[in-house]
């Protein structure tokens, strides 16, 4: 079906982002569970996914928060976690990047791992759309997900509170955070960059303040770069006989 | 489970909100359309596949629940974990096995 108008734009990216309720209803769920058992109240939750929006680094904080680590190292090992946006928005900055200041202040903010993915595809591969029926899209990708964060983490808190401390959860975060890394090794390269990053981890927990999550951090994406340069390309579609062009191109 | 300080949590709660829209913000409102050094998006590309393994491998080996003892059954639950996400490329197929694994074994042995 062609898209005509705005507003069938924002319709085609509300559709094509509904079936990512699955994803974000389940994990907003858990982090609200999470957060009440670790002492949140359930405004304070809700203000916590309304305000960083970001799931990892939501859950990073949270344990950090109970290790009672340093509020500075909470901080930079969240971000980090989080640092991928900042690449979806470089990504999309050729599509979006003429709308006027305030439209891209709200882009910036809906600027997900599901918006980014959907939109990304329509506008490089889809019908060319005006600059209004892009940002529709992108915004009606987020109609579902975005509430759907916030709603399961309030109901999320509210659960966790009629959970009995003898369940014992402490280790269900954990648990979390491991299923996320196995969809994450796409190539040779992740895979060194994420052992390496376990190896120096485990010596490294000896570090004070928690440091040594971003020494084991900066061994892993380190080990990663340089797998990258000297590893042949691998998980190509097909190995092209013609040379490819030049990577930096692509930024 | 200690209790999170509130000005601690709030400071990060604010810092968070922040940075991560500084993050959004830094290239679709601010820095156009300018490339990033590619030598900087090498290392960024490793990012989250490097820090959450160094975050969760050290709760794996000295798990929160045995107050820090090395646990065979949390490191084997740890490890299938991960295996699932690895062969099914699915977060929540990993997470179900997780949790059936960790509820049956804590059955059998807690």
């Amino acid at each position: 079906m062609a898209i005509t108008t705005t507003s069938a734009a924002f319709w085609k990216g509300f559709r094509d982002g509904a079936p990512f309720m699955l994803v974000s209803g389940p994990f907003g769920l858990l982090f609200g569970v999470l957060a009440s058992e670790a002492g949140l109240d359930v405004l304070t939750a809700f203000s916590f996914s309304m305000a960083v929006f970001a799931g990892a680094a939501q859950f990073t904080a949270l344990q950090l928060m109970q290790e009672q680590a340093p509020t500075v190292v909470i901080l930079i090992s969240a971000l980090a976690v989080n640092l991928r946006i900042a690449m979806y928005s470089a990504s999309l900055t050729p599509y979006l990047g003429e709308a006027p200041l305030w439209k891209r202040a709200f882009a910036a903010y809906f600027t997900v791992d599901q918006s980014y993915a959907l939109s990304i595809v329509q506008f490089e591969t889809g019908e060319p759309l005006t600059l209004n029926q892009r940002l529709a899209y992108f915004f009606g990708t987020n109609g579902v997900v975005a509430p759907m964060w916030m709603s399961a983490t309030v109901i999320g808190a509210l659960l966790g509170n009629q959970v009995p401390e003898s369940w014992g959860l402490d280790f269900v975060l954990p648990l979390a955070f491991l299923a996320m890394i196995g969809p994450m090794m796409r190539t040779p390269a992740h895979v060194i960059a994420c052992f390496a990053a376990i190896a120096v981890s485990l010596p490294a927990s000896m570090l004070p303040y928690n440091l040594g999550l971003i020494v084991a951090g900066l061994a892993g994406m380190m080990a990663g770069a340089q797998a990258e340069l000297h590893l042949p390309p691998s998980g190509r579609k097909e190995p092209s006989p013609i040379p490819a062009p030049a990577q930096e191109t692509q930024a | 489970m200690s209790d999170i300080d509130p000005i601690t949590l709030w400071t990060v709660i604010i810092g968070l909100a922040v940075g991560s829209f500084a993050l959004r913000f830094a290239f679709i409102g601010i820095m156009g359309g300018r490339a990033m050094p590619e030598w900087l998006m090498r290392h960024l590309r490793y990012t989250a596949v490097a820090v959450i393994p160094a975050l969760v491998a050290p709760l794996v080996v000295w798990p929160t629940p045995t107050g820090g003892e090395p646990s065979l059954i949390h490191l084997a639950v740890g490890c299938a974990t991960l295996a699932a996400g690895c062969f099914t490329r699915n977060v929540f197929a990993a997470m179900g096995t997780g949790a059936i694994l960790l509820i049956g074994y804590l059955g059998l042995f807690g």
